[in-house]
């Protein structure tokens, strides 16, 4: 019996380090997804002119020091159902920290999880499942 | 103009009065002060009442009577300094005493009010004790920007460190999960990544060390006569090798110009601008080194046919770790802390840089140094 292949799932992945892009994308790809990367909030912005990925990874520092929450909140805005994990390496080192289950912090951060930088590819894996499967 | 609000504190209703009418409409002005004060008074017959009036709304001004019928205005005094309260304390005084005096100094009082006193006498205490105040708060507001900037500066350096360190961590684990095979040849570009992230740790260091280097004085001892044509030729031969492998041409024009400077200052400057002029230059292009004597002290122009600036990027240039970001500088490393390094030095010697800039046509960068 002949299955219809499944389609695969795409993730947009948002992030101006070239490498962490590299990592990233080598290990999504591993696990069965399709990724679309860019280095920019700028080309993000472009990708989602004509496109629609089932999740988004965005980096929080691009070009703006906020660029990732911008990025989330646009999606969010035309998008509410395409789920965002933002990933950061300067939470903990500027104090802030996010607690994305109280409702309060839900309405202006317009992300659905938040990611410490340093994060383990097992870590990610669980996560990305968690949205996709 | 801005209020400030007086506690008048005495057990003699014609005294409190007597301050309410000769301060209403009173204004103090100082020729260094943005705005002119103004003062509202409340009243208080007893340090009984001024206690609590002072928890409720806490005064810029107090003027405490110090005979009072139940607790006098040494205790008053006391209890403010006890609680680390922030007010300006003026004792009125009927007997002018030295140890009193010398007692409420040490409890923080600013001034004394002996009485009686004319409407001159306590319009000019008032003055004073304004002075104080306003010298106060600008120091408060001075120090407290301080710490925002040093605290903003080692957040943004942490996340400068951390990121070569997350991306070499993802490689080193991708090595070590043999993520692209058991062939070794297949971790060429990955380990080539690795040192090259190494290599930008590095220079953010080395950066960083010149960087609190220049924060520290203007060191005089250091500081001789130097040719600036030498020091530019210096640079231009250090970054040579770069400028050779994309085809850059560098030239310097001019003849000997001579000033007054400690050379490392120097050194630092030349080479921050000629590498970022290389660095943000396109293949084939070419990098200008000018020195000229101008009679307000000497200008150096270092001009490119690089990638450019439109000019909000320009606006941004000179803070620390701002790297401009966007296509064209995609794959260009470093540190963001050259520039802020550069302009630094430039003002060390009361002088200043500016920045043409054209995008895709290249920039000029001229460094004005007053007479040394």
């Amino acid at each position: 019996m002949v299955m219809n292949e499944e389609k695969k799932k795409t993730i947009l992945l948002a992030d101006d380090d070239p490498d962490i892009i590299f990592q990233m994308k080598h290990h999504l790809e591993r696990w069965g997804y399709e990724v679309h990367a860019v280095e920019s909030r700028e080309e993000a912005e472009r990708y989602l002119e004509g496109a629609c990925p089932d999740l988004a990874i965005l980096d929080l520092m691009m070009e703006e020091e906020d660029s990732g929450f911008i990025l989330s909140y646009k999606i969010k805005k035309c998008r509410p159902e395409v789920p965002v994990i933002i990933s950061t390496a300067v939470a903990a080192e500027r104090g802030i920290s996010f607690d994305m289950n109280s409702p309060g912090s839900r309405t202006w951060i317009k992300a659905d999880h938040y990611l410490e930088k340093g994060f383990k590819m097992e870590q990610l894996k669980l996560l990305v499942k968690k949205y996709l499967d | 103009m801005e209020t400030l609000s007086i506690l008048v504190v005495d057990d003699e209703p014609g005294i409190r009065s007597g301050v309410r009418r000769i301060l209403a409409g009173h204004r103090v002005s100082f020729p260094f002060m943005d705005d002119d004060y103004m003062f509202e008074c409340r009243e208080a017959a007893s340090g009984e009442e001024a206690l609590l009036m002072l928890e409720e709304a806490p005064p810029e001004i107090l003027l405490l009577d110090n005979k009072l019928p139940g607790m006098d205005g040494m205790e008053v005094l006391e209890i403010i300094r006890q609680k680390k309260m922030d007010i300006m304390v003026a004792m009125i005084t009927s007997y002018a005493s030295a140890e009193i005096a010398a007692r409420a100094t040490d409890d923080g009082a600013w001034d004394f009010i002996p009485k009686p006193f004319t409407p001159a006498e306590l319009k000019s205490s008032i003055d004073l004790i304004t002075k104080q105040y306003f010298l106060k708060k600008i120091t408060r507001t001075m120090k407290e920007e301080g710490k925002k900037i040093r605290y903003q500066f080692l957040s943004v350096l942490s996340h400068e460190l951390k990121s070569p360190l997350n991306a070499l961590e993802g490689y080193l684990h991708m090595i070590r999960d043999k993520e692209l095979g058991s062939d070794l040849q297949d971790y060429d570009a990955v380990l080539d990544r690795s040192l090259q992230r190494v290599e930008g740790m590095r220079s953010l260091i080395m950066d960083l060390l010149d960087f609190t280097k220049i924060r520290l004085e203007r060191k005089d001892e250091k500081i001789e006569q130097i040719n600036l044509r030498e020091r530019a030729e210096m640079a231009l031969s250090t970054i040579k090798p770069l400028a050779i492998q994309r085809n850059i041409s560098v030239s310097y024009k001019g003849g000997d110009v001579y000033y007054d400077a400690d050379p490392s200052d120097l050194d630092i400057m030349f080479n921050n601008l000629l590498s970022n002029a290389v660095k943000y230059n396109r293949d084939g292009g070419e990098v200008e080194v000018m020195i000229r004597k101008k009679s307000k002290g000497v200008e150096i122009l270092i001009k490119d046919t690089g990638i450019g600036m439109n000019e909000e990027e320009v606006s941004q240039l000179f803070k620390e770790f701002v790297r401009i970001k966007n296509s064209r500088t995609r794959g260009i490393d470093g540190s963001g802390l050259g520039l802020s390094i550069v302009s630094k030095i430039a003002e060390l010697y009361g002088g200043h840089i500016h920045v043409k800039s054209i995008p895709e046509k290249g920039s000029e960068f001229s460094v004005i140094l007053p007479p040394s």
